[in-house]
């Protein structure tokens, strides 16, 4: 019973489970491997005989030279960490106040504010990019950092409103009142005894706001228009093909190193991700 | 020091004016202000509903204006009524769009069910650790980014899939992965279950961790088969965390923008276009603002009903 209980979870997971998780990194190791490939060997007809092309048999580095000499990829690469920390930066704090008075404070209209800053929430950024970017051609902030540093809170601040009310419901509402009983006023209970408590609340926010800002495209394909200005994935798409011709070579190297970053911290930060994931969605 | 509880602040003594209880007296001052509830409440929130009046309310207004009137690029335009909604309801590359969209989205958030409910239900086994790690990774790596492997291991010429399958025989001549209208629209649905299906995985299984293990021990003992367990115990208690989760995908499968940009760019013959292709295409690419606005308004009843569907789960779910 046992033998046969443990032979049907190899068949039926562990096996499936094993192709999956492959398939699932493939697209990366492909990544990679096209990264390091010199073109000589990358565009070879698909059916030349000594064609292998899941090995690199003379790696090299030129697209990755290419990629720092001869595009603007270092600066992309800044400006995206540049708008993604300040936009999440001006997201956390207003969705710390926010979902602080969300959660803690009565006052009228508080279930319809809530309801439509959920609503905002769900409103896909495709359905108002065309207005928005006469907006910013009106602020004349087009073509500069700003219009992301503003146009991406959008996103983020219902994001982290919702997810730090949800953190927010779950300290206890004693610490605060026997903060104000020792005498902290109603503003200094919650900044010295409540936001410090939901530290690992406004990480996960933070760490969630940094990586769907990194991946944000369409407000940054829009209102960014000079090579030295954009974003990493903009960057990509705009300079890296030219006219009906893929530089595949660097486009991977990009690719590669356009997701290190984000690799990174959620490499660090694994658990707090995953509370941010979860509670995106739970409130 | 004395008697640091007392009130009677009006009539505190100079010297009392550094300890905390005496800021009473200071009822004037921001400070004071700010214990009011209903004060602190309209400070703490005036930055969030400035941002989003500003880039949300302000500009979905304006799409409405836009949609309808005849404004492009260079040219203000004037009051059309419905005339864009009408000529993109004529239109057979918009009717191709929806139909996309709607294609696109149902089977995409189906597999995506399926695989992340599949994986958060095995969830003991060896190696877990490891597995969820690697199975986020697609989430996390920027959308445009992971797009453009796979549209190279998609490519006509070069496609590593199409070596593969010719090398190990089971096919003659290349599949045409991104040349043809049909395979390339499945192809943009294996890449978004891709992207998505952890997101399903990872929140699902955090919706089964809450359920109560005795439940499922009390149901084995009464004699409940795995698939009756399954859905007697845990699927009723999944089901909102499952609501959820679905109606995110929905919107996000329903508004995307990058994968088909980046994959198919609507073609070849705009045959791949979404709404958010479309409306970018026609906005955007050919300056025709009014009727881009019209065509992505054109998601809003669709986003409009899954809305409604979630807030009134949440609604029933805080009532109970």
């Amino acid at each position: 019973m046992l033998i046969e209980r443990r032979w049907k979870k190899w068949v039926f997971f562990y096996i499936p489970l094993t192709i999956f998780v492959l398939g699932t990194l493939f697209p990366f190791y492909w990544m990679l491997v096209t990264a390091i490939r010199p073109d000589a060997e990358l565009y070879r007809s698909w059916r030349a005989v000594n064609n292998a092309p899941f090995w690199t048999v003379q790696p090299t580095l030129e697209h990755f030279r290419d990629l720092m000499e001869k595009t603007t990829f270092p600066r992309w690469l800044w400006n995206t960490f540049f708008i993604a920390v300040i936009s999440t930066g001006i997201s956390l704090a207003c969705g710390l106040l926010a979902g602080y008075a969300l959660a803690r404070l009565k006052f009228p209209m508080a279930g319809a504010l809530g309801t439509s800053i959920f609503v905002t929430y769900l409103v896909p950024p495709t359905l108002l990019f065309i207005p928005l970017a006469d907006i910013i051609r009106d602020f004349q902030l087009g073509n500069t950092p700003w219009a992301l540093i503003l146009t991406y809170p959008t996103f983020l601040i219902p994001f982290s409103t919702w997810l730090l009310m949800g953190y927010f419901k779950t300290i206890p509402k004693e610490l605060e009142e026997c903060a104000r009983i020792d005498g902290a006023t109603r503003f200094g209970a919650m900044t010295r005894i409540i936001f410090p408590i939901a530290v690992p609340g406004i990480l996960s926010a933070g760490i969630f706001a940094f990586t769907l800002s990194w991946n944000e495209f369409i407000y940054a394909l829009i209102f960014l228009s000079s090579p030295e200005r954009k974003t990493v994935p903009v960057g990509v798409v705009s300079e890296l093909i030219r006219g009906d011709i893929y530089f595949w070579g660097q486009l991977m190297a990009g690719a590669l190193l356009g997701s290190i970053p984000v690799a990174l911290v959620y490499s660090f930060f694994v658990e707090y991700y995953v509370t941010g994931l979860t509670g995106s969605v739970k409130g | 020091m004395k008697n640091p509880i007392a009130g009677g602040a009006g009539r505190a003594a100079p010297v009392e004016v550094a300890l905390p209880h005496s800021r009473a007296s200071q009822r004037r001052t921001l400070t004071g202000l700010l214990e009011n509830e209903r004060f602190l409440a309209l400070v703490l929130l005036t930055p969030t509903v400035l941002i989003l009046g500003m880039f949300i309310a302000y500009p979905f207004g304006m799409g409405v204006w836009f949609a309808l009137s005849s404004i492009s690029v260079g040219n203000p335009g004037h009051f059309v009524g419905l005339k864009n909604f009408v000529k993109a309801w004529n239109d057979s590359i918009f009717r191709i769009a929806f139909w996309n969209t709607s294609v696109y989205t149902f089977w995409a958030t189906i597999f995506k069910l399926v695989l992340g409910m599949w994986l958060a239900l095995n969830r003991h086994f060896r190696g877990k650790r490891i597995v969820r790690a690697s199975m986020l990774l697609p989430f996390i790596v920027p959308t445009v980014l992971s797009t453009f492997a796979w549209r190279w291991m998609f490519d006509p010429t070069f496609s590593v899939l199409n070596w593969t399958l010719y090398k190990t025989g089971f096919i003659v001549t290349k599949l045409p992965f991104l040349s043809n209208g049909d395979w390339a629209l499945w192809c943009a649905i294996v890449v978004n279950t891709w992207r998505g299906m952890p997101f399903f995985a990872i929140t699902l299984l955090a919706g089964l961790q809450t359920i109560n293990t005795d439940l499922h021990e009390a149901a084995s003992l009464d004699g409940a088969n795995g698939w009756k367990r399954f859905w007697y115990v845990t699927w009723p208690l999944l089901k909102p965390v499952t609501v959820v989760v679905v109606v995110f995908s929905i919107i996000q499968t329903f508004s995307d923008f990058q994968l088909i940009y980046v994959l198919t760019g609507g073609g070849p013959a705009n045959s791949t276009h979404l709404l958010a292709t479309y409306a970018y295409q026609i906005g955007v690419a050919a300056g025709l603002l009014g009727e881009g606005a019209a065509i992505s308004l054109c998601m809003l009843p669709v986003l409009f009903v899954v809305v409604w569907i979630q807030l009134r789960y949440l609604r029933r779910l805080e009532g109970a």
